[in-house]
């Protein structure tokens, strides 16, 4: 199965290269991984996207909880949630077939964002689904150029994954 | 009043109440050995970087304290890696120091320069690149807090040259900042209730003990738990000296080597207490033949470790000697008669034990007679290979911390300077090393460190012109070709010890051996002695590769 896992980071050089060197060296697969920072900037947030077992699972939750970068780790497919990606397609469109790409953007709800003479750019945004969807319908006109950012994903409703105290909060062993 | 980056380390040293420091100097960790001129921090310099970071793993072993070790950059960070590793599979607590070319050039492949946070990545519990001086009091407060807390490790530290130069207004930080370590100590009552409820129904419990034990000082509690449920103790290579070895319920080592009763208790166990143990494959097996009729309870303070091997039906997370204690203050004391019986009968049926031979001395008997002489006290350091394993199975140990060895990552070369660091550990007390003509030889210019340090170990070579255990794999596993497995040059290792000006013996017999193993503990100062023995010597019990434990040969 596919899980989706919110990971808070703090935002040290390197932290980036801790996760994905982990997931390389103990054979886990991602399918996509998605970096920004928060509203905090000492904290960013990696939305992961990992395939594997109940087992698999568990193994990557406490691995990367080994690292010492990382603040908290949440399973977000565990509830409902919103996912998006987004898409910037370039495709072939003289003057004369604009009409019909616009037309398809219309029904995907994708925006134009620039034209060039021969060609139009177009912004989608949507879960996984609409945007292949979307992509196997611009495919006839010939694609330049496709960029397709990570997932990321929220819980719906009033849960959400937030992170205990401040980078300046102190750690005390539990004696 | 500022003082420099190199300065403030030297300080924050001080304050981590760092005794000594192993290291070699070099260019870009300069700034750093100039402060140590003045500070009267003991600097042990070794012959080799891997030589200091071994020491300092040896270090840490014996005395529970953190390890710090010292080198500059490129070629000598790099010479670090391996003992780092080693430190990180057998969860040894180190801080590290390596030099690092000015921030500046950074990135430019400059003269010695290597990216040594990203080399040590897999291989440390967590690493640090200082980008500003300021950063460099918080950052060894942190490192020393996570290289000692929670499951230990190595921790390393890279300083560019500009950094260490820096002026800094210094004051070392009271409390560590971090955000999201924070280790779980209190194992969870709930599973603590159903461990204990799991024990008191048992009729065959069997308490597999590892390292976790030494590390949270468990020892007492542990006998303690055993004497109250009647439990057979077993350890891994890890866990050995965790228990005393001439107790009665003890079963010695389990695994590929291991005894055959502690492999048989195992697999006929119907309750397997893990403590501070990982299920490592060399203890494991073939995994679905492992403990088969069992309950898995399994308490370590690495969540990660649990359920990774093998499924258990009881976690707990959390310092193993806390745990002991819940469970102790709630079990009520139990015979389980039959079963110590039975366990005890396997004992005197399948002893660990080795054929003598007149013509030649084996491998076996140095152990046993080092043993004797100790009474099982000494501290022993040991190289990798059949002595290693001879050790585990004919060295009964009796203190605390008493082995030091390679066990996770089965490294080569440990051995003299785990052996020396160690004797820095522990000074006055009895160490001595069991090694091999093959280890040896891959460390052994640190014989100059142990003489320039005056430190009295007793070094055995078991010299049988091979390596051995991988002559042994090829004897079991490739009909016996023997590819790049004999020595055909040894050195004369009497010679080698005159020429650093230490007392050498040789011994190839068993009276040569009755004689010169005291002779060795009692001349004092560094002594080396040179055994040949039986080339054809093998390992055994083995349990062959894909093979559940119970089904050991004798090879």
């Amino acid at each position: 199965m596919r899980h989706t896992l919110a990971v808070l980071v703090e935002n040290n050089p390197g932290v980036l290269a801790r996760v994905s060197s982990l997931f390389s060296r103990r054979g886990y697969n991602i399918d996509s991984l998605a970096v920004g920072r928060t509203d905090d900037p000492a904290v960013s947030r990696m939305t992961i996207v990992v395939e594997g077992d109940a087992r698999v699972l568990e193994q990557v939750n406490k691995q990367l909880h080994k690292l010492v970068d990382i603040i908290k780790i949440s399973d977000i497919t565990a509830d409902e949630f919103v996912d998006r990606e987004l898409v910037l397609i370039k495709v072939n469109a003289d003057p004369s077939i604009r009409g019909e790409v616009m037309q398809i953007a219309d029904v995907f709800r994708a925006r134009i964002v620039d034209l060039g003479q021969n060609t139009i750019t177009l912004e989608c945004t949507g879960n996984g689904g609409k945007v292949n969807a979307f992509e196997e319908a611009v495919k006839p006109y010939c694609i330049k150029e496709l960029v397709r950012t990570g997932k990321i994903a929220m819980w719906r409703g009033a849960k959400y994954t937030g992170f205990p105290g401040s980078s300046n909060k102190t750690n005390k062993e539990d004696e | 009043m500022k003082i420099t980056a190199a300065e403030a380390l030297v300080r924050c040293l001080e304050n981590e109440q760092v005794e000594v420091v192993f290291g070699y100097p070099g260019g870009a960790i300069l700034p750093v050995y100039d402060m140590l001129y003045d500070s009267g921090m003991r600097h042990v310099l070794a012959r080799h970087e891997q030589g200091a970071v071994h020491a300092a793993d040896g270090y840490a072993r014996v005395s529970g304290r953190v390890g710090v070790c010292m080198a500059t950059s490129g070629p000598g960070a790099t010479n670090l890696v391996t003992g780092i590793a080693n430190a990180y599979m057998d969860s040894v607590p180190m801080v590290l120091f390596t030099g690092q070319v000015p921030t500046t050039m950074v990135g430019t492949d400059s003269f010695q320069e290597v990216d040594i946070t990203g080399i040590s990545m897999p291989v440390t519990k967590h690493n640090y690149l200082i980008k500003e001086a300021r950063q460099l009091p918080q950052i060894i407060k942190n490192a020393f807090h996570i290289a000692s807390t929670g499951r230990p490790g190595p921790v390393l530290i890279d300083i560019p040259k500009d950094v260490a130069e820096s002026e800094i207004y210094f004051e070392y930080p009271s409390q560590v900042k971090l955000w999201g370590y924070s280790p779980t100590y209190r194992g969870h009552p709930q599973k603590i209730n159903e461990a204990v409820s799991a024990i008191q129904q048992s009729k065959r419990p069997v308490i597999y003990a590892g390292g976790g034990i030494l590390n949270s000082g468990a020892l007492e509690d542990l006998r303690n738990f055993a004497e109250i449920i009647n439990a057979p103790v077993t350890n891994t290579f890890m866990g050995l000296s965790s228990f005393s070895g001439s107790h009665p319920l003890y079963l010695g080592m389990l695994g590929l080597h291991g005894s055959r009763y502690a492999n048989r208790a195992i697999s006929e166990c119907d309750l397997l207490i893990a403590l501070g143990a990982r299920f490592d494959d060399r203890v494991t097996g073939k995994i679905a033949e492992f403990a088969p009729h069992a309950k898995v309870i399994h308490a370590d303070i690495d969540p990660a470790e649990i359920g990774k091997n093998v499924l258990v039906d009881i976690p707990i997370v959390g310092d193993v000697k806390r745990i002991l204690r819940a469970f102790n203050a709630r079990l009520e004391p139990r015979e389980n008669k039959e079963w110590v019986e039975t366990v005890q009968q396997w004992k005197k049926d399948y002893p660990v034990t080795y054929k003598q031979d007149d013509n030649m001395l084996k491998p076996q008997y140095v152990i046993e007679k080092i043993y004797e002489h100790t009474g099982g006290n000494a501290t022993i350091a040991t190289d990798v290979g059949q002595h290693q394993m001879w050790v585990a199975q004919f060295y009964s140990f009796n203190r605390p911390r008493g082995l030091v060895s390679s066990g996770g990552l089965g490294c080569m070369g440990f051995g003299l300077p785990s052996a020396m660091g160690a004797q820095i550990g522990i000074p006055g007390e009895q160490v001595a090393l069991v090694t091999s003509e093959g280890s040896f030889q891959m460390t052994m210019q640190e014989m100059a460190t142990i003489v320039e340090q005056n430190l009295p170990v007793k070094i055995f070579i078991l010299n049988n012109d091979s390596l051995g255990m991988v002559r042994q794999l090829q004897e079991v596993y490739c009909n016996k070709r023997y590819m790049a497995t004999n020595l055909k040059f040894v050195p004369d290792f009497e010679v080698f010890a005159r020429a650093y000006g230490v007392s050498a013996f040789s011994a190839s017999s068993n009276e040569e051996v009755d004689k010169v193993v005291p002779e060795a503990f009692n001349t004092p100062g560094p002594v080396v002695v040179n055994c040949k023995v039986h080339q054809d010597e093998n390992v055994t019990p083995m349990v062959l590769a894909g093979k559940g434990i119970s089904n050991a040969i004798d090879v």
